[in-house]
């Protein structure tokens, strides 16, 4: 398998010529819409008044839920979500009218001159305060395994602590966005900047009030998603595609930065309790957890996150008793959403917080609590799923041995001794992350493959690309499938007309699952074919198989060429070409006893964090994070590191630096790139050193890869972690909270707390 | 009309010079590799190049187009990627991203490119330790960054032997960038550019301030466009006096010999404040009337002390101690027509030390929690003269008055150190906002400037004395 074949998209991105839906030639006379928001978090509408803006030179229309044909209702999980509120707003950025205009400029313009008055509510910002009042999303749900109650009797240390850790901001490079046009007959065309087609079509469909196959969706890349554009790129689409459906013209709507930041939700704060029990030889015996998750005003896809939480709710250890439960609280923020790692980051935060306690407590280090606890074979999860090809303790000692941890602890130490104005510190994070869509019926995809007569190749799939180049891994699969050079294979845009009925590209597991659709599709070509080349060789099909553009027979190169074999099956009306389905196998799961085998396969890893906290200024930096990954047998080994190295970033991103801030009234206060900071080149790991762990690989995953997108993330927890380490080697009044992100505001104050 | 070359195609615009860049780019030229990603410098995904000719030689720097008014591109050669692109072949600055993977969604990336561009046209050398700056602007949210940075270093490398005399000829020559580089200096030559005449409406210098909030307004509106104009600019020494123009910029601080003599960590200290693409076009009078509490220039010159020099309307001209010149929460001493056209200190003599702090959230491109300056002149072994400044702590950049006189003819000790810090404390009334609650920026005053003694006294004053 090759390992060098670069992102697809590396030319058009280096030269600036890769198109996103903002770079679209747009026809001469397209319109420009613009989302008038609810100005405040929760309240009856009184009035609004669009006189002035309607009669602002330039703009064409103003619409509101009255001018909705089907259902106003965007709501995916729960119908809860109105497209333009109607009587009544539940935070501030919900849409309450689109204004379509000549120009953005206009449209801005118009926007100013809109006058409303709502009754103001009561504004509830913190999921505790919704906990309170019993103001849920849905029921809450609970994992159990065990029980927790007899063994807590049964437990040498039983402590209890809680934890809070903040949302975090997507911020895409590229903000959301969509063009609609209007075909012939009343049919539409969407481009739109989404992580799920089918989904835009589908609630477009409804909400225009047509059948789905009036509206096309078109994606042709995202520029960065990581879970934001997976619901939360529908209602913008589906305005654009209302205001074309009634002006019969072409409708833009790029966000701008502010008006993304403030409407759109952002991975979930989560408060947590827990309760965890251990015995003398550091077992822990006992887990008990609460999750209260600050949903925002609307499920989105909080409920589906919050299982995930309580699957991920002892990360990469085996507790032979548990007791998990999560609240979706309903708040007057934007509805939450999706964010890499779905939930499961917010789990694991919370069990690395209780052993982190347990060892303060105990005076032990954390490592030899996490060390003794790894899941093994045969283990079971708290959701009854068995563990098998468990690499939680394979990546443990592997990191440990590769990277030296032995000479790094000595080396702190000896720093810790020496320095009065510097700590350093370290800590290990182990990760078990489960792969597959949580909802079974998710876990499917097609792919359409055409050999054109010619010989050139398009593949048509359901994956979105957004950057994590699952475009590059397609056309790996087709290409190797096939044996034809790469640059026979095209990519095509991922449209609803072509590939249908979609799930999102979500999960980590979109090239697992669009892959093996590729990978059957391009096999029964490849059969047809051989059974051509068969023929016009006068050898039996067994003997055959195709390599670098020819026709091999028995191994030997012949005559034959690619073009050839197709070109003759095209005479002799041979199908050329395929659509193949492919539905994950195995996997089951009963909501009703919360049990089952949900996933396919896990993925494993730890990571060593050092740091260096500056105990004067508060300041710290990341020296280096060394990671031993389970990529399975990585399909590109660049690509896949890649997506460590952005994940990881971003993982320490939310726990360090990136602070979301609402105030009383549910206003977003962090609410531009001046004030909410993503990390930047400096900012990052000073070392990053990734190596793969040797694994058999899983067939469950394509080509015996492993699902890379989100468990990478969550090594970023261990920067928490480490420079909690490095805090407590300066100040011996330390008491380890679990707050994160650890800002330097919080480092400067936990270093001179008594 | 306002005339630049852009990329290789010579541009006579009627457009409003408020208007900016970017949009002049995507729009009017329908060029769209240049990416709209916040419209207010803080990501890079919208840098072009400017090009300014200079008795015939050419030099260009990376800026935010997005908050760049587009009359300021009179008379330069404007580069976006587009302009950087040979006919087919990746260049080598492209050609080192794609082989470290250093790509992914792909949205960010023409930015970084055209950065590191900026960089080999600007750097004779090799030199590891810069380049990391020239993309320190540009924010990836992918990558991660680690296959950016080691992408940086192999086109650094490449560099190594580069001809520092024809620097533009040389990286044509290489392939970093296409033929009609070369020709640029005598295109813009034959120009013969008009002034912008347009002395009325809000004035802006570089507008990194203005554009972030009021770029709609500014698009529509009059400008008046300061950041060009000569006798705002230059940094000049005289008679023990250093006077730099109001319009200088960050950047051309940081290229001064001389004030990089007198201030040794001068660079590290700038480097703190902003991005390369916004020291390229921040000036030191832009900041001074933003007048934001923790402008890291106001912070900087309060404690040197200085003066600055206003036009007033009827031509003449006034003095004003800088300290006097923030009056009250973004109101300063400026009347209508006036403008501040330098600022001036007396050069520190052998005696006298001069350290910056500053902590933020993220410690590069980000508005401080809490900044802090202080310059110390000895004598005898006491302290003859302090100047403090403290911002994030007040509605305006405090000058820390009392603690100042009360260190005058103190002994530099830790006592009188811890001393000075609980007058410090008195003079400020930080409050609580999204840079940090007021209970972290007072224990942050306090801990700065005890950093400004441990950094300035070493032998004396030891960090474990003054925090225990």
């Amino acid at each position: 398998m090759t390992k060098t074949i670069k992102n697809i998209d590396s030319y058009g991105h280096l030269r600036g010529a890769s198109l996103f839906v903002d770079d679209l030639i747009t026809r001469h006379d397209t319109l420009f819409g613009l989302v008038f928001d609810s100005p405040k978090a929760h309240g009856k509408i009184i009035s609004v008044d669009y006189t002035k803006a309607e009669d602002f030179k330039g703009v064409i229309k103003i619409f509101t839920y009255k001018d909705i044909l089907g259902v106003n209702q965007i709501g995916g999980i729960i119908p809860d979500e109105q497209l333009w509120a109607e009587k009544e707003v539940h935070f501030i950025g919900q849409p309450i009218a689109f204004i379509v205009a000549e120009s953005e400029s206009i449209a801005k313009k118009a926007r100013a001159l809109i006058n409303i008055e709502i009754k103001e509510l009561p504004v509830i910002t913190t999921a505790k305060e919704a906990k309170e009042k019993g103001i849920f999303i849905n029921a809450p749900r609970s994992f159990k395994l065990g029980n927790t109650k007899d063994s807590f009797a049964n437990c040498d240390y039983v402590y209890e602590g809680d934890t809070f850790s903040n949302g975090q901001e997507h911020l895409y490079l590229e903000t959301q966005g969509s063009y609609a046009i209007p075909m012939e007959n009343g049919n539409i065309k969407i481009t739109s900047s989404t992580q799920g087609p089918t989904i835009v079509q589908k609630i477009a469909a409804k909400v225009l009030g047509v059948p789905m196959n009036k509206i096309e969706v078109d994606v042709i890349r995202l520029g960065g998603a990581f879970g934001g554009k997976e619901d939360q790129a529908t209602a913008w689409a589906v305005m654009t595609a209302v205001a074309v459906q009634q002006l019969k013209k072409p409708v833009k709507y790029v966000l701008d930065r502010h008006d993304d930041m403030r409407m759109t939700g952002k991975r979930h704060p989560y408060e947590s309790t827990f309760k965890i029990g251990l015995t003398k030889d550091l077992k822990i015996q006992a887990f008990e957890v609460e999750y209260l998750q600050n949903s925002g005003a609307a499920a989105d896809l909080s409920p589906a996150i919050a299982e995930r939480t309580l699957f991920h709710a002892t990360n990469s250890y085996f507790i032979p008793n548990v007791m998990s439960t999560v609240y979706s609280c309903k708040t007057n923020l934007p509805p939450n959403t999706a964010f890499r790692g779905f939930g499961g980051p917010q789990g694991m935060f919370v069990i690395e917080s209780a052993i982190a306690r347990a060892a303060d407590e105990m005076g032990v280090n954390k490592r030899l609590i996490q060390e003794v606890n790894l899941i093994t074979e045969n283990d079971e999860f708290s959701y009854g799923q068995i563990a098998t090809q468990v690499e939680a303790q394979k990546s443990w000692f592997a990191v440990k041995e590769k990277f030296d941890l032995k000479k790094i602890e000595k080396e702190v130490e000896i720093f810790n001794k020496e320095n009065l104005q510097f700590k350093k510190g370290i800590s290990l994070m182990p990760i078990a992350f489960g792969i597959s869509f949580t909802y079974t019926p998710m876990n499917h995809a097609r792919a359409l493959i055409h050999i054109y007569q010619d010989g050139s190749v398009g593949v048509s799939t359901g994956a979105v690309e957004m950057g994590q180049s699952v475009n590059t891994k397609m056309l790996q699969v087709a290409y190797i499938t096939l044996g034809i050079s790469p640059s026979k294979v095209k990519l095509e845009t991922t449209n609803t007309t072509r590939v249908a009925n979609t799930s999102p590209t979500a999960a980590s597991a979109t090239a697992d699952l669009n892959g093996k659709a590729v990978l059957k599709a391009c096999n029964s070509l490849i059969e047809r074919l051989k059974l051509v080349a068969s023929k016009m060789l006068s050898v039996s099909e067994s003997e055959i198989i195709f390599k670098e553009d020819f026709v091999f027979v028995n191994n030997k190169k012949s005559e034959l060429t690619w073009e050839k074999v197709v070109a003759t099956a095209m005479l002799e009306r041979v199908a050329l070409s395929e659509n193949a389905h492919y539905a994950t196998a195995i996997i089951h799961f009963d909501k009703t006893k919360e049990k089952g085998h949900p996933f396919a396969y896990h993925v494993y890893g730890t990571a060593i964090t050092s740091v260096t906290v500056d105990c004067l200024r508060g300041t710290y930096e990341i020296d280096a994070v060394q990671i031993v990954h389970d990529f399975g047998k990585s399909m590109n080994l660049g690509i896949d590191i890649g997506q460590v190295e952005g994940a990881l970033a971003q993982g320490i991103g939310w726990m360090t630096m990136e602070e979301i801030a609402y105030n009383k009234n549910g206003q977003l206060l962090s609410n531009s790139l001046s004030s909410y900071k993503v990390p930047d080149i400096f900012s990052v790991a000073k070392k990053v050193d990734i190596v793969p762990l040797e694994t058999q690989g899983n067939d469950m995953a394509i080509l015996k890869s492993k699902a890379v997108g989100e468990p990478p993330l969550m090594y970023g927890i261990g920067t928490y972690f480490a420079i909690q380490d490095a805090v407590a080697a300066f100040n011996p009044n330390y008491k380890p909270k679990f707050h994160s992100p650890f800002t330097p505001e919080k480092v400067l104050l936990s270093l001179y707390e008594s | 009309m306002i005339q630049f070359i852009l990329n290789n195609k010579i541009i006579n615009t009627s457009s409003n010079s408020g208007m900016t860049l970017l949009d002049f780019i995507r729009e009017n030229e329908q060029l769209k590799g240049t990416k709209i990603g916040c419209r207010e410098g803080d990501c890079g995904a919208c840098t072009v190049l400017v090009g300014t000719l200079h008795k015939n030689k050419i030099s260009y720097q990376s800026v935010t187009s997005c908050i760049s008014p587009l009359g300021n591109a009179n008379g330069k050669h404007i580069v976006t990627i587009e302009g950087i692109n040979l006919a087919k072949d990746l260049n080598p600055v492209q050609q080192s991203l794609s082989d470290n993977h250093a790509t992914q969604c792909g949205f960010c990336t023409p930015g970084f490119v055209v950065s590191l561009t900026g960089y080999v046209l600007r750097n004779p050398k090799g030199s590891l330790n810069t380049i990391n700056d020239a993309i320190s602007g540009n924010i990836c949210r992918c990558t991660g960054y680690k296959s950016i940075e080691k992408a940086a270093i192999d086109i650094d490398e490449k560099l190594i032997f580069k001809d520092a005399d024809h620097q533009v000829k040389w990286l044509v020559d290489k392939g970093f960038l296409p033929d009609y580089f070369n020709e640029i200096p005598k295109k813009l030559n034959d120009l013969k550019i008009q002034k912008l005449n347009s002395s009325s409406g809000t004035i802006v210098a570089n507008g990194t301030d203005l554009y972030v909030q009021y770029a709609d307004q500014l698009s529509d509106e009059k400008v008046h466009l300061i950041g060009e104009e000569h006798a705002l600019k230059g940094i000049i020494f005289s008679n023990k006096v250093c006077t730099i123009g109001a319009s200088t910029t960050v950047t051309e601080l940081l290229k001064n010999e001389r004030l990089l003599n007198i201030f040794p960590k001068l660079s590290s200290f700038l480097k703190l404040v902003s991005s390369q693409q916004i020291r390229n076009m921040g000036t030191l009078g832009g900041n001074f009337v933003n007048a934001s509490p923790i402008g890291d220039m106001s912070i900087l010159f309060l404690a040197l002390n200085s003066t600055l020099k206003i036009k007033q309307k009827n031509g003449t001209t006034r003095k004003l101690p800088f300290q006097k010149f923030h009056q009250s929460y973004k109101k300063y001493d400026l009347q209508e027509g006036e403008l501040i056209s330098s600022v001036s200190f007396l050069i520190p003599d052998k005696n006298t030390v001069f350290n910056f702090e500053k902590v933020s959230k993220r410690q590069h491109l980000d508005i401080a929690s809490v900044n802090a300056a202080g310059r110390i002149t000895t004598k005898n072994n006491k302290i003859s003269e302090a100047y403090f400044s403290l911002g994030g702590v007040a509605a305006i950049p405090k000058i820390l008055t009392k603690t100042n006189d009360f260190l005058n003819g103190k002994k530099i000790d830790t006592k009188t150190i811890k001393q000075a810090e609980k007058i410090l404390q008195s003079e400020i009334s930080p409050i609580s906002d999204v840079r940090g609650t007021s209970d972290y920026k007072r224990l942050l005053a306090k801990q700065l400037f005890f950093a400004h003694f441990i950094e300035l006294f070493p032998e004396k004053i030891k960090f474990l004395n003054l925090i225990s």
